[in-house]
């Protein structure tokens, strides 16, 4: 198993170094001098070339480069303009909320998808079968910020259960799960229709399977066949799809805090984008790529868990 | 080719008789289209003229669904809202399925270093988030029509290359292909007149069903404020301005989002049909 882990580690760096390579060329080719974009055409070349001085961009692109991948290693990823403080610090403050929020979508949607998509697979085309069925795809269907406003408009305007706003700062636990709620319901919808669909049908194809017949011929209590004998098993692809499902949570999430006005990493780079902070974006871009290769990872991890034959080479 | 869609079709129909909901998908879909193209001759009124006294005026006989905050018809928006939509989402794909398509196809059928090369960059754009890299370009060319289909393409076409990719491989592996380079036939002729049929179905499939996520996307962008410019209607704009107005007229918001809901359900059925039919292994995937 460590070796398993190790290799992965180590197949995962050529990645992160491509990643970075084209963050590093992205923010270089956004339209314009940066630092006009930033101050505006009426600048003063004084005040540009002072730009240009702290952006580190009078430099050899090379030199930049180098300084960039350093900076990376260190933890060092510059300053931002808007807030004139480290871009790392900044991130750092408002990744635990959209940790938060993508975190507890993804257990909610195993926790509701997983049991629901059973549940379909052992009653198929039966009528809760098509109900669960019919149910997913219309919540695979919904857009997320529609949802979300959905959501407010019936428990916050309608029942005054929720905050309308979600600052996420509310004072205690249980503010700060109030706050939480809503926002979380509306980034598992997907995920409850995702899992409970790859669930469903990874059941029934397990069901399907040799052992299973053995099982039941050898007359184990169905209940621990369902749980013990396919569960297990089918839970590798469910595990494999709610990974790959990560980057659109994670995607989501900027819509989603942008309609309950919550701090997040979504925020943050709406707004980046919106006053061109450019080290502030670069510095999001690298989180953003990092969550999703971290994602893959353990995604990967978790298979080689669940099936043992991974795990050799 | 021939005998491939001969077969396909009667599929297609079991399919979707064995599934009747992916009827209900297809005459949905066809009348939304129909909505979207005949817009002008059904809109009662112009969808960007403004008229103040009529301000936020609930769904009536006159104003079917309402009007905004400008006084402007909700129901013609919608319409030529769904026209905005329903481009991106098919435009979008179409660019992405092509290029992706290609890279994928290329990448499988010659293996080795330029799989690895076309592959890797592949990974590389599927290490950002959807949203993220639709966003960043969005940003670095402007926000406009062009942009946003440029945009929701470019997130696709990594998708495209790996769905492509793996049947190709397997495709490449079979006598046809060996017996066509035996006769001479350059790369070129083999990829797109022997591998790309045997494709084209699974690639198909997914392009239904990824419209629907384009429409989403684009619906996103321009609840952000990065999709195509006001005044032109977008249902993510609509919902955008109608969100505003969430006390007072919750409507608005409503039937933009209804709207969109209704018209990705509608591709969701759709696509959950044919890929029933053309690949009954791939059921319920994705």
């Amino acid at each position: 198993m460590i070796w398993y882990i190790a290799r992965r580690l180590l197949l995962a760096i050529p990645t992160i170094w491509a990643v970075m390579t084209v963050i590093f060329i992205v923010m270089r080719t956004l339209p314009g001098d940066p630092a006009y974009a930033i101050l505006g055409d009426s600048a003063t070349a004084e005040a540009v070339a002072a730009l240009r001085e702290q952006l580190g961009l009078n430099r050899p692109v090379m030199e930049q480069y180098w300084s960039f991948l350093a900076g990376v290693v260190q933890g060092d990823l510059g300053t931002s303009l808007v807030f004139k403080a480290p871009v790392l610090g900044e991130m750092w403050r408002v990744l635990p909320f959209t940790l938060e929020l993508t975190l507890s979508a993804i257990v909610i949607g195993a926790v509701v998808g997983i049991p629901l998509g059973v549940v379909s697979a052992l009653h198929r085309n039966k009528l809760i079968d098509y109900v669960t069925r019919t149910l997913s795809l219309l919540g695979l269907s919904f857009p997320v910020f529609f949802a979300a406003i959905v959501l407010i408009l019936i428990f916050s305007i309608e029942l005054r259960w929720f905050p309308v706003i979600s600052s996420g700062n509310a004072p205690g636990i249980s503010g700060r799960l109030q706050h939480l709620a809503l926002p979380a319901i509306a980034a598992s919808l997907g995920l409850i229709a995702v899992t409970t669909r790859a669930t469903r049908s990874a059941m029934l194809e397990v069901l399907g399977e040799d052992y299973i017949r053995t099982a039941k011929a050898k007359g184990a209590p169905r209940r621990l066949i369902v749980y013990r004998h396919a569960l297990k098993n089918a839970l590798i692809p469910v595990v494999t799809v709610i990974g790959l499902y990560f980057g659109l949570v994670i995607g989501n999430s900027v819509l989603i805090e942008i309609v309950f006005n919550r701090p997040g990493l979504g925020k943050l780079i709406v707004g980046s984008l919106d006053t061109r902070d450019y080290p502030m974006v670069q510095g999001l871009l690298i989180v953003y790529a990092s969550l999703i290769i971290v994602t893959n990872l353990v995604t990967d991890l978790t298979y080689g868990f669940l099936d043992p034959r991974v795990k050799r080479p | 080719m021939n005998a491939e869609a001969s077969s396909v079709r009667p599929a297609l129909i079991r399919s979707f008789n064995q599934n009747k909901l992916s009827w209900v998908g297809l005459g949905l879909f066809i009348v939304i289209v129909m909505m979207a193209v005949f817009a002008p001759l059904i809109a009662p009124f112009d969808p960007i003229d403004q008229s103040i006294v009529n301000r936020l005026k609930p769904p009536s006989a006159e104003y079917l669904l309402g009007t905004d905050a400008f006084g402007r018809d909700v129901f013609s928006r919608i319409l030529y809202g769904g026209r905005i939509s329903l481009l991106i989402g098919v435009v979008s794909v179409l660019i992405g399925m092509v290029l992706g398509g290609s890279i994928g196809i290329v990448a499988g059928y010659y293996g080795g270093r330029i799989d690895l090369v076309l592959m890797r960059a592949m990974d590389v754009m599927l290490s950002f988030p959807t949203l993220i890299m639709g966003l960043l370009v969005v940003a670095m060319l402007g926000p406009s029509l062009q942009n946003v289909i440029i945009a929701i393409a470019a997130t696709l076409v990594p998708k495209f290359a790996r769905i492509a990719r793996a049947p190709t491989i397997a495709v490449k592996e079979r006598a046809f292909v060996e017996a066509c380079r035996a006769l001479g036939f350059s790369d070129l002729r083999i990829m797109t007149l022997h591998i790309l049929p045997n494709i084209l179905a699974e690639i198909l499939v997914l392009a239904s069903l990824w419209t629907a996520n384009a429409i989403q996307i684009e619906a996103g962008f321009s609840f952000i404020g990065l999709g195509v410019r006001p005044p032109t209607p977008t249902w993510g704009g609509m919902i955008r301005e109608g969100f505003e107005q969430i006390f007072q007229a919750p409507w608005l918001a409503i039937v933009p989002g209804l709207a969109i809901l209704l018209t990705v359900f509608a591709l969701n059925l759709l696509g959950d049909g044919i890929r029933d039919a053309i690949d009954p292994k791939l059921k319920d995937v994705g």
